[in-house]
């Protein structure tokens, strides 16, 4: 049970999107504003070593090939560029250079991913479109395909399958679908699996809703390609079986979250707006919620001065701020006027969490994919977060019939 | 672009409306990167009516000070509030709630306040000036 590393990149400012190199020794980040920031990690900090300038409006998403050590960027004036490091031709340092990618796209990229085996990536935009990129040699330079059936909006957030041809994207529409992205100078035949045996470009090879027709903020794969999991706008996350078909929604009575990855095949970390990382945990059987990876009643007493809120429940601690809020006004005649004695939550600064606002982002950091044993968290608050995985703080059994809807098999 | 426009309805959720009767309702339209809030104040009488329409009108005027606040409130309430997606960047999200609530409730504590002293400062005038009755008309 290790305690997560907590870094501060910014005071203010939130992070966007946040990528780590092969070795976890750098990562490159974005402070919601047009340049990427690459940090080197030093002891237990992180320093400023590089500042990638050729966006002109703010950075969407970054992503680090680990092979072949590149970065690709995209961002909301349109455009995405591939990063390489060569030699400076004066002093021989290494700088990172970039290349423009030839999106064909006219509204914001908003999500970028390289493929497992980095000879193409995919970058989802609001233009109702997503451009799968490969690279020409004959041009020197990355050229698009676009898929465009049938998505109606803006697509937010895309995963790839780990045989390289398959595409996840969620979008706006309240959809998650699965495409295939196959290219046939890059690819080699795909062999068959769950989602179909045929697949040129473009085939639809599943189309699932959110259960209550929320925006879906995120879908990911399973380590095996198997399984699909997605967290949408109506605090829900869905995991998908294709060969069932069998869709298990959890519906959840927290504030939605935003950003999700796989950690091992029966488990799934998902993280919002409830600024906490929690683990969910299924098989075809049944999926349920198992913990946080936060602990925010132990926070709470290393805090020392806090007590009014002793009773609340860990999961859904924001809704309950302003809840007691309420509660007190109602119950006890208690306002919250700033200065008085009662402990409410205009006169706490800080939540209980690690994280203190939203986190957007849920990366692997540590371990294979079909067993990861850390994950990175980024979040509005600034903060970069290192999570132990097997480090889970069970949600209590009495709080948790209440304050969890049952799953659904639909 | 702040609100999203009316043409791309899978950016815009479903309005909510929560409210205790037809004179105490909150309306919140959740949007892709905005939420917008629209209060209407209790209003039991003609008085709480006049002092709420000049007390939020003096606020919506100073909106800017309010960063959250709109200078017009939606059609049917008496205060709107916008939260965009560069205010929850700014701002603690739950900082944002907490100062809602806070401004609600010292609105209502305000009106109140006012109906008091109004009432009061009405039972004053009213006494000096039948004061004033009394002592120049005959005694019947």
């Amino acid at each position: 049970m290790a305690p997560p590393e907590v870094f501060s990149l910014s005071q203010q400012t939130p992070v966007t999107c946040h990528a780590f190199n092969a070795d976890r020794s750098q990562v490159a980040v974005s402070l919601n504003s047009n340049e990427v920031l690459i940090y080197a990690r030093e002891g237990s900090d992180w320093k400023h070593i590089d500042t990638l300038t050729e966006h002109d409006k703010q950075v969407t998403s970054i992503d680090w090939a680990p092979k072949s050590n590149r970065i690709v960027t995209s961002a909301q004036d349109r455009n995405a560029y591939v990063w390489q490091q060569s030699p400076d031709p004066q002093t021989g340092h290494m700088i990172w250079k970039p290349t423009l990618v030839l999106l064909r796209v006219n509204r914001a990229a908003t999500y970028v991913r390289w493929s497992p085996n980095e000879d193409k990536f995919a970058v989802a935009s609001g233009a109702r479109a997503i451009a799968i990129c490969s690279f020409d040699p004959e041009g020197d330079w990355w050229v698009s395909r676009l898929l465009k059936k049938p998505i109606r909006s803006t697509v937010l957030s895309i995963d790839w399958h780990p045989n390289n041809v398959l595409l996840a994207a969620g979008s706006a529409e309240a959809k998650a679908r699965v495409f295939s992205a196959y290219i046939k100078d890059v690819d080699k035949r795909p062999a068959a699996s769950v989602w179909g045996e045929k697949l040129p470009f473009n085939t639809i090879c599943g189309e699932y809703a959110s259960p209550s027709g929320g925006w879906v903020h995120d879908v990911a794969f399973s380590p095996s390609g198997d399984v699909l999991a997605f967290a949408s706008h109506d605090s829900s996350i869905s995991i998908v079986y294709p060969g069932g078909p069998a869709v298990y929604s959890i519906k959840l009575s927290i504030l939605p979250l935003v950003a999700l990855t796989w950690t091992n095949e029966e488990t799934v970390i998902a993280a919002g707006h409830d600024c906490q990382p929690l683990v969910f945990s299924g098989n075809q059987g049944g999926w349920e919620l198992v913990g946080s990876l936060d602990d925010p009643q132990s926070n709470k007493a290393s805090g020392g001065t806090r007590s009014g809120l002793g009773n609340a429940s860990p999961v859904g601690r924001l809704n309950s701020a302003a809840f007691n809020t309420f509660r007190n006004a109602a119950e006890r005649g208690i306002s919250n006027v700033p200065g008085s004695p009662t402990v409410g939550s205009s006169t706490e600064s800080e939540l209980f969490t690690v994280h203190q606002n939203t986190i957007t982002s849920v990366r692997v950091y540590d371990g294979s994919p079909d067993n990861v044993t850390r994950v990175s968290t980024s979040g509005v608050d600034g903060k970069l977060v290192i999570w132990d995985v097997s480090a889970v703080t069970p949600i209590g059994a009495t709080g948790l019939a209440g304050k969890l809807g049952k799953m659904q098999l639909r | 672009m702040l609100t999203p426009r009316r043409a791309s309805k899978e950016v815009l959720l479903h309005p909510l409306t929560i409210s205790r009767n037809e004179n105490e309702r909150v309306l919140i339209e959740p949007s892709i990167n905005s939420i917008r809030l629209s209060i209407k104040i209790k209003q039991a009488d003609e008085i709480e009516r006049i002092l709420c329409h000049k007390f939020t009108r003096f606020m919506m005027q100073r909106a800017e000070n309010f960063i959250v606040l709109r200078r017009k409130p939606v059609k049917g309430y008496d205060i709107s509030f916008l939260i965009t997606n560069n205010h929850t960047d700014v701002m603690l999200k739950h900082k944002i709630v907490d100062f809602i609530i806070q401004f609600m409730e010292e609105v209502d504590k305000e009106i109140s306040e006012m109906k008091l002293s109004l009432n009061a400062r009405a039972r004053v005038v009213a006494e000096s000036y039948l004061a004033a009755v009394r002592a120049s008309s005959p005694v019947i």
